[in-house]
């Protein structure tokens, strides 16, 4: 794949904090995704993965300093974006319980973004989102209390994909939901990245999930990338760096014990 | 009547309309569960019903003196007696609940708006801003309500309007501080960072999204404040420096009563215990509807 990169992040530095107590959040992270793909974030709790997505969703708080640079088809993405720039880049949240207002019906939830950005004919466009993510146009009326937690992810990706973005930064999109219902929504994913070839950036500390989901992937430690491979490196097992190794390890070793089979075993 | 609550208890609204009008009907579902809240509810609409029915309901217009009649004790022509020129009590009574009712509605009209403004922008944008408009919070939240109200009725002379621009004004900084408290712990919750990333422009994600959430705790407080906004209005009704007789003020009227407090009981009593009864109201009506609003409550 020789195509341009949708998304460029160079030198990426984010700290919170002033002075002596500032803590470096990101350390001088650098990847880039292939416009059409879907590129894996990894590593484990406080590794830095969620402040990469939100430096590149622009929801940073303002307090946190940060430097180095993102790119958006090579257009520089700064804190403070235009609404057109925001429109090309949409979020999903990990928790579907905590990112759809409480107070708002469904209707409302798709709608009020489509409208913010001028699009036309609004109900339509509403029905269509709903059915893209496979759900009735009953929801409509709908308010979150009145869903399950699939049927609120759903709604959330309804939600990114209504105003037609270039690329979706995805938070751990499933690790909230029941495990039967995982494996729906990354399907509708994979399935919505290719009816729109979306750019997807997902968020994860499941490797199963990167590897089913993404062409490739960078591991991050304690702020820092550590890693950049490729899928395939992945299954073959040719990880260079010492903790990829030992993340992979330590998934197939939780898989193996779930399977019933004691790791030494192995 | 059937068709109706099936429509409202229907599982999938079929439009914005429907689906608006089921959450009224869902909380009007719990709040008929407390015996007290209906009791307020129930005392509330009285004095709905009264201020709007008054020239029905009395028989005068509670104004003109009958000197004749001075001093009536309550009897089945005059069912709370008659004061000092003669006017019959409860008819008064009646006419001034439209007064207690024009209080009410005025404090409330200037007070929510500009405390759930202040408190809003203030804990949603943050920094030197929040900092400016809570001291100036501060300001009006430490001045003696009364002593306030006193000194701005004593400067634009006494009258009902003043009286109420008196109470609004020092009334308004609690909301301020209630609606910067969940504007602050909204702030960095999901749904608002999700409707910043769409680039919903912030007065939106204010008016429509941020402003909402704190509605509920704001009315709860506004009912149960009003007994006090009541009181302070018949305090300065009682000192001479509200509404202006013969306007049937209640609490103008017990001042008025004062001088025959032990001999004819009966004219500062029942304006009194009228005070007593809508404050219960509200308060017990503030007590349901934060049982059904406030989410924080819930068990």
């Amino acid at each position: 794949m020789n195509r341009a990169p949708a998304i460029e992040v160079a030198g990426l530095d984010v700290a919170f904090g002033r002075g002596r107590r500032a803590f470096r959040a990101v350390r001088d992270a650098s990847f880039s995704v292939t416009a059409g793909s879907s590129f894996g974030l990894v590593g484990e709790s406080g590794s830095g993965k969620t402040t990469v997505l939100r430096a590149l969703a622009g929801l940073l708080p303002p307090a946190a300093r940060f430097r180095g640079e993102l790119r958006l088809h090579g257009g520089l993405l700064r804190p403070a974006r235009s609404r057109a720039l925001r429109r090309r880049l949409q979020l999903v949240f990990q928790d579907p319980y905590g990112s759809l207002h409480p107070r708002h019906t469904v209707d409302r939830i798709l709608g009020e973004p489509a409208r913010v950005h001028g699009l036309d004919s609004i109900d339509r466009r509403t029905v269509a989102a709903l059915a893209d993510v496979g759900l009735d146009p009953s929801f409509r009326f709908r308010f979150p209390h009145q869903l399950s937690g699939g049927q609120r992810q759903r709604i959330a990706i309804a939600r990114a994909l209504i105003i037609e973005p270039a690329v979706v930064l995805l938070d751990e999109p499933t690790s909230a939901l029941d495990v039967s219902v995982q494996a729906e929504i990354l399907n509708l994913l994979q399935r919505l990245r290719r009816e729109y070839a979306l750019t997807f950036v997902l968020v994860s500390h499941d490797l199963a999930v990167v590897s089913h989901m993404c062409e490739a992937l960078a591991v991050m430690r304690a702020g820092e990338v550590v890693e950049t491979v490729s899928v395939d490196a992945l299954r073959a097992d040719t990880l260079q760096h010492r903790y990829s190794r030992q993340l992979l390890q330590a998934a197939q070793g939780y898989r193996s014990t779930a399977a019933g089979m004691p790791p030494a075993e192995r | 009547m059937s068709a109706v609550r099936a429509w409202l208890l229907v599982d999938v609204p079929r439009s914005r309309w429907q689906a608006r009008c089921q959450r009224f009907f869902f909380a009007w579902l719990a709040f008929r569960q407390n015996a007290g809240a209906v009791a307020g509810l129930a005392i509330v609409g009285t004095l709905v019903a009264a201020a709007l029915l008054a020239p029905w309901i009395a028989g005068s217009t509670g104004v003109v003196p009958d000197l004749g009649n001075r001093l009536q004790p309550p009897s089945g022509a005059f069912w709370f007696g008659t004061d000092e020129l003669g006017r019959d009590i409860f008819d008064r009574i009646v006419w001034g609940s439209r007064i207690t009712l024009y209080i009410v509605g005025l404090v409330t009209l200037i007070v929510v708006p500009i405390g759930l403004a202040v408190g809003v922008v203030a804990g949603y944008v943050g920094g030197w801003l929040d900092g400016a408009l809570m001291r100036l919070t501060d300001i009006f939240l430490a001045f003696p309500r009364l002593i306030l109200a006193l000194a701005f009725v004593a400067a634009l002379g006494p009258g009902l309007e003043n009286a109420v621009l008196a109470i609004a004004l020092t009334a308004w900084s609690p909301y301020a501080r209630i609606a910067r408290a969940e504007a602050l712990t909204l702030r960095h919750s999901d749904f608002i960072l999700a409707a910043r990333s769409q680039g919903i422009p912030h007065h939106q994600i204010l008016a429509g999204h941020v402003a909402p959430m704190c509605i509920s705790s704001v009315i709860v407080r506004l009912t149960l404040d009003m007994a006090g906004i009541i009181l302070t209005a018949a305090g300065l009704g009682f000192l001479g420096l509200g509404a202006q007789p013969p306007t049937p003020e209640w609490g103008a009227m017990i001042a008025l009563g004062r001088d025959y407090l032990l001999d004819q009981w009966w004219v500062p009593a029942f304006p009194g215990l009228a005070i007593l009864v809508v404050s219960l109201g509200f308060n017990l009506l503030g007590d349901g509807l934060r049982d059904v609003l406030d989410p924080k409550s819930r068990s």
